[in-house]
């Protein structure tokens, strides 16, 4: 039933940034992903999150380990196979501000990736529109600007370009953070009517922690670099087994004033990725560190069915 | 109503701008009474962070006008003060802690320096008493090591570190009230944890007043006493924080609530989130702001704007729906319209 799509092997992205010191971004992360379900990844700014998802579409090329798609080293493939990898693996950014260019028509921008693969001869103002309205917009928005659109429709247009080239795994880097609450929920929704249309596989990267529990079959969590536990999304809020995991779910704020939680408050800050801590990276906010998570780094293992966890409790 | 540490009454504010006016804030009440924490909630363009700038005094002018409505802090009204007069106010009696520690904090100025600069401005003290007051109120805010710490610059801290700094330049002179725009907007979950904390330890040792301006709901539930709820430049809907959850009375908090996922929910249910999106503030509609996006809008609602229906405790509600002439909600839900 549930067949691989992509798998992440033991993956590192390393970067230099002077003076001889290496950023570990991505420190040796293994997973997978299956077809037609929703990885969730999350994890605080710097935790390596996006690294990871902008490695696996091979914007970065990795620095170890490897990305495979389908069975395919997505870093080696070349020629028609490479062109086939970006076509199947789409990305949907954060800002949609940003990432829309300011001086093309909505029609160029979700036309842009028929273009280059070929694939729109004769229809392309067809294709365009029925995107347009498969994305809850009407296709007389296809010959305006982006500045003419609000937030949330501009997101909507970023998720038909996505959607042109008929992608089967598309990364969702942080889609609905730079929208409105009543705007969040209706581009949820609509990333989930897709996934189901069209049996979509998803990797949704996203630091608030509802949305991503909502959204996804299963959740990664990630700090400074590392995985450090891996679960059914039920099960991850309902068993956390990490502390860091235990600790980011307590910080998380309950829209009901009536709940009274215990919190576990982390003291400190993260530390700086480009000098991480010896052993388990977690040890130096760790309410529970022993002498061991100093010397020892804790080994990425299943202890439950398809609960992965890196914590010298577990081991 | 003498209580009231701050009163804002019928607050209008508008923007001149190449397209045309805008009306970002159309009639605002609200009180805040001593140690309180009022949470002004909406979404952006609601007018809420504007509405923090007109009781700093800070709306710009031009192109920011305040058209109409009084603010009164502790008896004094700040709408009608000169500027000498605001600057002894703005500072001093009233804090201000901003979204981002970055931009926020001067990066050429050491943190120490910053933080005594408005208390030195208004007390006669040596340089030696200023940084020791400046250490001080580092250790106040839970800044470990803070006779190292006095002389550093911002790019020396962490984002929770800078935002501990801010609250320390809020609160230097003892102010009776500080405003929080988004205080933890740009800030990861666990360090907002810990800055929500830290703001409802320094409140009860203080006694502070706090106006905490944010979209989070989340946030409003963990350390609010009251909220206000805003759209598209008017208050919705006003009262306690355990009234508005249990029993929230403008369709606009429905859809707030509903659009939201919970965390701690156990089955999966599909969002509803709220259709359309907020009005254009150059020309508002005339009746109720929300009513082309309300699944309960009657004709009445396009019309006129709805006046105020008051509950029990204070919870208050702008909505026709609770007209006394209106048709009861199960009866509009019979008629096919969804539930809220």
């Amino acid at each position: 039933m549930s067949e691989a799509l992509v798998e992440v092997k033991n993956v590192k992205k390393h970067f230099e940034i002077g003076n001889g010191v290496t950023l570990k971004a991505v420190d040796g992360v293994t997973f997978t992903i299956n077809r037609g379900e929703t990885l969730g990844l999350v994890g605080e700014s710097g935790c390596g999150k996006s690294t990871l998802g902008r490695t696996m579409i091979r914007l970065y090329e990795n620095t170890d380990g490897e990305v495979l798609f389908k069975g395919k080293n997505a870093h080696q493939i070349k020629g028609k196979d490479a062109a086939q990898f970006h076509r199947d693996v789409q990305m949907i950014f954060q800002d949609p501000q940003a990432s829309l260019n300011p001086r093309m028509t909505v029609m160029d921008i979700i036309a842009e990736g028929l273009d280059i693969h070929g694939l729109s001869r004769g229809a392309r103002a067809d294709r365009v529109k029925e995107l347009l309205e498969l994305v809850g917009l009407s296709k007389a928005h296809a010959s305006r600007f982006p500045h003419e659109f609000s937030g949330g429709q501009r997101q909507r247009i970023g998720i038909a370009r996505a959607l042109a080239v008929e992608p089967e795994f598309i990364i969702a880097d942080e889609p609905i953070s730079a929208l409105d609450v009543s705007i969040q929920a209706q581009v949820v929704n609509l990333l989930e009517d897709l996934q189901q249309d069209r049996g979509l596989t998803y990797l949704f990267i996203a630091h608030d922690l509802s949305m991503v529990k909502h959204i996804s079959t299963r959740i990664g969590v990630m700090y400074l670099g590392k995985m450090v536990e891996m679960a059914s999304s039920f099960e991850l809020y309902a068993e956390p087994l990490h502390p860091y995991t235990q600790a980011l779910l307590s910080s998380i704020p309950i829209p009901d004033p009536t709940v009274a939680r215990e919190r576990i408050i982390l003291q400190g800050d993260l530390p700086s990725p480009a000098n991480a801590p010896s052993g388990c990276v977690f040890r130096t906010r760790c309410p529970k560190a022993t002498p061991q998570c100093a010397a020892e780094v804790p080994e990425w293992k299943e202890v439950g069915s398809n609960h992965w966890v890196a914590c010298h409790l577990y081991q | 109503m003498t209580d009231h540490l701050l009163q804002v009454e019928n607050l209008r504010v508008h923007f001149k701008t190449y397209g045309g006016e805008v009306q970002a804030v159309r009639g605002v009440t609200f009180h805040v009474d001593r140690g309180e924490t009022v949470a002004v909630v909406g979404e952006s363009g609601c007018g809420k962070s504007v509405t923090a700038q007109a009781i700093m005094g800070l709306i710009p002018n031009p192109p920011g006008r305040i058209v109409d409505g009084k603010i009164t802090f502790d008896g004094k009204s700040i709408t009608e003060m000169s500027k000498k007069e605001l600057l002894a106010v703005r500072g001093s009696e009233i804090g201000m802690v901003f979204q981002d520690p970055m931009t926020a904090l001067n990066p050429t100025m050491r943190v120490g320096t910053q933080i005594v600069e408005g208390f030195v401005r208004t007390h006669n003290v040596s340089k030696e008493e200023a940084r020791k007051k400046a250490i001080e109120m580092l250790r106040l805010v839970g800044i470990p090591d803070p006779e190292k710490r006095v002389d550093q610059y911002p790019h020396e801290f962490s984002g929770g570190m800078r935002q501990r700094v801010v609250i320390a330049i809020a609160l230097a002179n003892t102010p009776k009230l500080v405003i929080a725009d988004e205080p933890t907007t740009a800030l990861d979950v666990t360090i907002q944890a810990q800055i929500l904390d830290l703001l409802r330890e320094l409140q009860e040792k203080q006694q502070l007043s706090i106006v905490i301006i944010t979209h989070d709901l989340g946030v409003v539930a963990e350390i609010a006493h009251r909220a206000v709820v805003m759209y598209a430049g008017v208050v919705v809907e006003t009262g306690s924080v355990e009234d508005i959850f249990a029993s929230p009375k403008h369709p606009y908090t429905w859809g707030l609530m509903r659009s939201l996922p919970r965390i701690d929910g156990t089955e999966k249910e599909r969002l509803v989130p709220i259709v359309g999106s907020p009005p254009d503030l150059f020309d508002p509609p005339k009746g109720c702001p929300f009513a082309a996006r309300c699944q309960f809008a009657m004709e009445i609602c396009e019309q006129q704007m709805p006046s105020v229906t008051d509950f029990e405790n204070g919870h208050q509600a702008i909505c026709w729906l609770h007209d006394s002439r209106a048709p009861k909600i199960d009866e509009l839900v019979a008629a096919g319209r969804q539930a809220g």
